[in-house]
């Protein structure tokens, strides 16, 4: 393993080897993944407080987990600290809970990721009618739906069966919140498993890193591009 | 792979399990469920058909043929439920009858899908008794399809099971990739049932501590272990309740047939 640390250099990255190797070393042995096996090479320091998710290993992923999380963190607070007139009874608690989730889901990634975790941009919330229950709520929709299919997606990529265990603990509390706002959005019908997002077998959609960042894009000033793939 | 499609992934997917195939079966014609399938344009059907080709002959290793077939029990338990309350008038009040209903149809979904992926090395589906009476058809839910509050409760218990269940085997699925993410595919459609069931029991639908929302105490088993909140290696700060229904947690398959047995006539 430690022999492999130091055989890829990005193009660009001016940090002598021997520091990035111990930089990479520290990191990775202060959140345990070393150990784990789950890293292969000294790519991983690319992604570091950079603007790009690197998905040549599993920290591509959870950046992109951080990317989202942090989007609908600041989407609902924003909620909370100034929700729609119009919202039911009921449904400021619901958005309130939400947002809680949301905000350990953050807080989880932060510290899983450590140093290696991306910088995300400002948010552009522009396209959202804060005042409109309906805006809002069709965009809290998106977001859980995002998060849903995305970390389904991920099932095909992540490397460590931890992490595979974390993102079934987030994936189907997205799946609760989602059902939750499809149903407030269009009561007592079908849609909270609607057939737009479960198929013909039953199945829930899945999608690839690079449609997730597309669909979260338009939220951010400045999207993080990917590499890796 | 920089902006590829869900369909185009499948369709690469799908020759790749049709060029195993070839290799198994050198020169023989794409089969009649091979090709229906993907005439009709439907790509996990077309999936599980190839899969079924594929590892009839052997090649599905059995801790996955292992997991799918404990997936099955539960998807036959689920579909069996619906179906039959579906199908007892008056149990169901007829605002809630298409939710249920589009609940049943992705059990039913769920068996075909199963089944059709495992083949032949598919368990056959048990004999239920929705009382959880071990077969003795009165157990302590024995107005199960007289009583909607008792049917709904049941449904909870399923599906909050469900998802615990299908949580706790994904890593053991991570062997083959393309079964792995249809697994996770079913999860969060049980997590979108649980959510709504849940709220229609004025519950919240997320899991509160360990809470067992609102069903009787016998129910703990389903609950136990979600005040859980260490994560990997990560142990979140303590800072209320909210971090306890921000993540679900897994059951082993002990912990999940323990659940579901006495609604298993023979057990398994």
């Amino acid at each position: 393993m430690s022999s492999q640390l130091s055989t890829e250099i990005l193009p660009g990255d001016s940090v002598p080897v021997a520091t990035r190797r111990e930089f990479l070393r520290r990191a990775a042995i202060s959140t345990g993944l070393l150990a784990s096996g789950a890293f292969s090479g000294c790519h991983v320091i690319g992604a570091a407080g950079r603007n790009k998710l690197d998905f040549g290993d599993d920290f591509g992923i959870l950046n992109l987990a951080l990317v989202l999380e942090t989007t609908e963190t600041r989407f609902y607070e924003r909620v909370i600290s100034s929700p729609p007139r119009d919202l039911r009874p009921g449904e400021f608690e619901i958005l309130r809970d939400i947002k809680a989730n949301e905000r350990q889901h953050l807080r989880f990634f932060k510290r899983a990721l450590g140093p290696l975790r991306v910088k995300v941009s400002d948010s552009n919330f522009s396209s959202i009618d804060f005042t409109s229950r309906q805006s809002v709520l069709e965009a809290a929709r998106n977001f859980e739906d995002n998060g849903v299919a995305t970390l389904n997606g991920a099932g095909r990529r992540v490397k460590l069966p931890e992490f595979l265990t974390i993102a079934g603990k987030l994936v189907s509390v997205e799946g609760r919140h989602s059902a939750s706002l499809r149903d407030m959005l269009n009561p007592g019908s079908r849609d909270f498993a609607g057939d737009d997002v479960v198929d013909e077998n039953g199945l829930d959609r899945a999608i690839t890193p690079a449609e997730s960042l597309a669909r979260v894009s338009k939220f951010l000033v400045n999207p993080p591009r990917i590499v890796g793939l | 792979m920089t902006s590829k499609g869900l369909l185009e992934t499948d369709l690469e997917l799908e020759a790749k399990l049709v060029s195993r195939r070839e290799a198994i079966r050198r020169g023989a014609a794409t089969s009649s469920t091979v090709a229906a399938g993907m005439a009709m344009a439907s790509v996990p059907i077309a999936l599980a058909a190839v899969a079924k080709d594929v590892f009839a002959q052997g090649a599905l290793p059995g801790v996955i043929v292992d997991v799918l077939n404990f997936a099955l029990t539960l998807e036959y338990l689920e579909a069996e439920f619906y179906t039959t309350g579906m199908n007892t008038p008056a149990l169901i009040r007829p605002e809630w009858r298409n939710q249920f209903d589009q609940i049943r149809k992705h059990e039913v979904a769920h068996v075909a899908f199963l089944k059709a992926t495992l083949g032949a090395r598919a368990v056959s589906k048990p004999t239920f008794d929705y009382t959880a009476g071990n077969g003795s058809r009165n157990g302590p839910f024995r107005d199960v399809f007289t009583n909607e509050q008792t049917f709904t409760a049941v449904a909870q218990a399923f599906e909050d099971t469900g998802v615990r269940a299908y949580k706790g085997q994904a890593a053991y699925l991570m062997g083959n990739r393309d079964i792995l993410v249809a697994a996770l595919r079913i999860h969060s459609v049980e997590a979108r049932h649980a959510g709504q069931i849940r709220r229609l029991r004025a519950q919240k639908a997320w899991i509160v501590g360990n809470s067992p929302g609102g069903l009787p105490p016998n129910t703990q088993p389903i609950y136990d272990g979600e005040a859980n909140r260490f994560h990997f290696i990560l142990a979140q700060p303590a800072s209320g309740i909210s971090m306890t229904h921000s993540f679900d947690e897994p059951l082993t398959k002990n912990q999940v047939l323990a659940i579901v047995n006495p609604f298993i006539v023979g057990g398994r």
